[in-house]
């Protein structure tokens, strides 16, 4: 039995995480920067504790300054939340060497599947479908295996994640070029150079399904659809993803589940799949060995708490589920709700929050760490609030949600609820099942000029 | 305390039964206030009052070592992001800032500026360097997002005012351009 656990994260999943431990009984101690010492996270948790300068480097990203902030608060597990360390195998390993529980994979688990390219061989090992692609050590061996896959491709990180690392080459004549500039790029933004080429699918959907192990067995939790995205970045997640064909759906969670397998899975963890829309066919992304974004509207279709059930594996339980227990039923919506202005190329407004007014009632959920005179430094992600809505379809989650959305009013900085809106009140959306590059075709004539770049987590 | 979406909504279904319309609750630890709007359906403002409980001092370095480069570098800039009006603020402070032939390059947001595009990158200007209206002097990173800075005006760079990865208020002057006209 867990008895304290240091939250090491900020912004609503650390409130998300204190909430599950206060229900469980589980004492909290929340990791805190100076820009955050007096959020409300730090108020809500039963103690908080600095463990450095406003700079994530020096901060949420350190690992000894969060080791020793859970020895020195006598915690005996950390919960790392999403981004920052959350799939740093160096933190799982420090853990283990400090005594203390890590809630999530094993550090062999992270080491398996945080490097792009070893996740992939991973996933053809399990025997998932990969997007056509491989390493491209130079700019000649990338020129071949273009030749290979077909045009257009995608470079991608090896090191990379989140979005970010990835660049689109539609011309031979561009490659050579873009493989150096990507391989510099993957240096200095994840100290690894290396990267690789799949084919650029397009139309695609982005459809992940969610997975629960207890390092034996494996179970999948349904799928979501998080193809509403802006370079990269994701915009809003509904499950479980709309108008799928059934056979497609199937074959995906039962892949997901057989790479679950493979690893032998402990923990929450997601497995990402590409739906290429002209070929009906579905193929592994990556995997994230953690808890995401948008991981309420899985809860809000399954009916479990996520963060319990980490917990629960972090104390070493078997699932407390079979497959045939999961039951998922009616349909929910996440939004993300961004400190950006989207009418100004989605420019980032940090601040400080005036009046945070969200809507309540049937459905409706708010994971949210701004209230009135909080601050949004500009040192993170921009992130304020998600809304979650669920009904027992999606016509009535959407209809709930366009509601929902007019009763938000966030003073102080500029969000993206207008952005929401006008998406969820287009018919296309209302239809669903829409690819991922329909977002930017909707946001272009409002957003002027766009380029290829980006950088949150997922 | 924080009160879930679950104990919200039954809050709400016992106010249903009743004629109010706003319910305003505050202890010395928290505040709710909830509101009825003209269609009958709610809203909520929630505030967390009492002051966090901090543990004393920063805590002890413990065994896992310093940063390695790699998230070292995880802070450190991606490839700039043209945020449109970069420039233009650009502009408009450059005016303000006009003095002897002078015109300073203001931060269009506040955030990190960085002169190179990525650590170890020679700096997009140094003193000396010849720049249009759109060439690009730096970067400003705000919310992860890494947002150009154009020097708005023609010239020469006569002064840089702000070190590399410091941190600058929105609107402070980076740089002086020498104008040409």
């Amino acid at each position: 039995m867990l008895r304290r656990i240091l939250v090491a994260n900020r912004g609503e999943i650390a409130v998300r995480i204190l909430r599950s431990c206060r229900r469980l009984g589980i004492e909290t101690v929340l990791a805190v920067s100076d820009a955050d010492a007096d959020s409300r996270p730090a108020r809500l948790a039963d103690a908080a504790i600095r463990i450095g300068p406003a700079e994530p480097a020096a901060s949420y990203l350190d690992v000894a300054a969060v080791v020793g902030a859970a020895l020195t608060a006598g915690a005996d597990a950390v919960h790392p939340g999403y981004g920052f360390l959350a799939e740093n195998p160096r933190l799982a390993r420090a853990c283990d060497t400090a005594g203390l529980v890590f809630i999530g994979p094993t550090a062999e688990q992270l080491d398996a599947v945080g490097d792009k390219l070893r996740a992939r061989g991973h996933a053809i090992a399990a025997g998932l479908p990969v997007v056509p692609g491989g390493e491209a050590p130079t700019a000649a061996a990338a020129a071949e295996l273009a030749r290979e896959i077909g045009w257009p491709v995608l470079i991608k990180a090896v090191g990379g994640g989140g979005g970010r690392g990835l660049r689109q080459v539609y011309r031979p004549v561009d490659l050579a070029q873009a493989v150096e500039r990507a391989m510099a790029e993957a240096e200095s933004a994840f100290g690894d150079p290396r990267v690789y080429l799949e084919r650029y699918v397009t139309p695609g959907r982005h459809v992940e399904v969610q997975l629960l192990g207890d390092g034996t067995n494996v179970i999948h939790l349904g799928d979501r659809d998080c193809s509403m995205q802006r370079r990269y970045q994701k915009l809003l997640e509904e499950a479980p993803a709309p108008l799928l064909d059934a056979g497609l759906r199937a074959g995906m969670r039962r892949a997901a589940v057989a790479l679950g397998e493979y690893l032998g899975y402990r923990g929450l963890g997601t497995a990402e799949f590409l739906v290429d829309c002209g070929r009906g066919t579905f193929h592994f992304l990556e995997m994230n060995a953690r808890i995401q974004v948008e991981h309420p509207v899985t809860e809000a279709i399954c009916g479990l708490d996520l963060v319990a059930e980490q917990i629960a594996i972090a104390e070493g339980r078997p699932l407390r589920l079979a497959q045939d227990d999961v039951e998922l039923t009616g349909h929910a919506i996440e939004c993300r709700i961004n400190a950006e202005d989207w009418t100004y190329g989605f420019r980032p407004s940090p601040g400080t929050i005036t009046r945070a007014v969200f809507p309540a009632g049937q459905g409706i959920r708010v994971d949210t760490h701004v209230q009135a005179g909080a601050s949004v430094p500009p040192w993170y992600d921009s992130l304020l609030a998600k809304l979650i809505v669920s009904g027992r379809d999606r016509a009535e989650a959407l209809e709930r949600l366009r509601r929902a959305l007019g009763r938000c009013q966030i003073s102080g900085v500029a969000t993206t609820v207008p952005m929401h809106a006008e998406l969820t009140a287009q018919a296309e959306f209302a239809r669903g099942g829409l690819d991922t590059a329909w977002c930017a075709r909707f946001l272009g004539p409002t957003t002027g000029r766009r380029s290829a770049a980006g950088g949150t987590v997922g | 305390m924080d009160l879930t979406s679950d104990d919200v909504q039954d809050i709400l279904e016992l106010l249903d039964t009743l004629p109010f319309g706003e319910l305003h609750l505050q202890t010395a630890r928290f505040r709710l206030s909830l509101r009825r709007t003209a269609d009958g359906e709610w809203t909520q403002e929630m505030a967390a009052l009492s002051a966090p409980s901090m543990l004393p001092g920063e805590a002890a370095p413990a065994p896992g070592g310093a940063v390695a480069a790699g998230e070292a570098a995880a802070g450190q800039p991606a490839p700039p992001d043209d945020v449109p009006g970069g420039g233009g603020l650009a502009d408009q402070a450059a005016e303000r800032g006009q003095a002897d032939g002078l015109r300073s390059v203001h931060a269009p947001l506040l955030g990190t500026f960085y002169r190179a595009p990525r650590p170890g990158a020679p700096p997009f200007v140094e003193v000396g360097s010849h720049v249009d209206a759109d060439t690009v002097v730096g970067i400003i990173e705000t919310m992860k997002l890494m947002n150009s800075v154009c020097a708005g005006v023609r010239g020469t760079v006569a002064e840089i005012l702000i070190a590399d990865a410091q941190f600058a208020a929105q609107d402070s002057a980076l740089m002086r351009v020498r104008e040409e006209r």
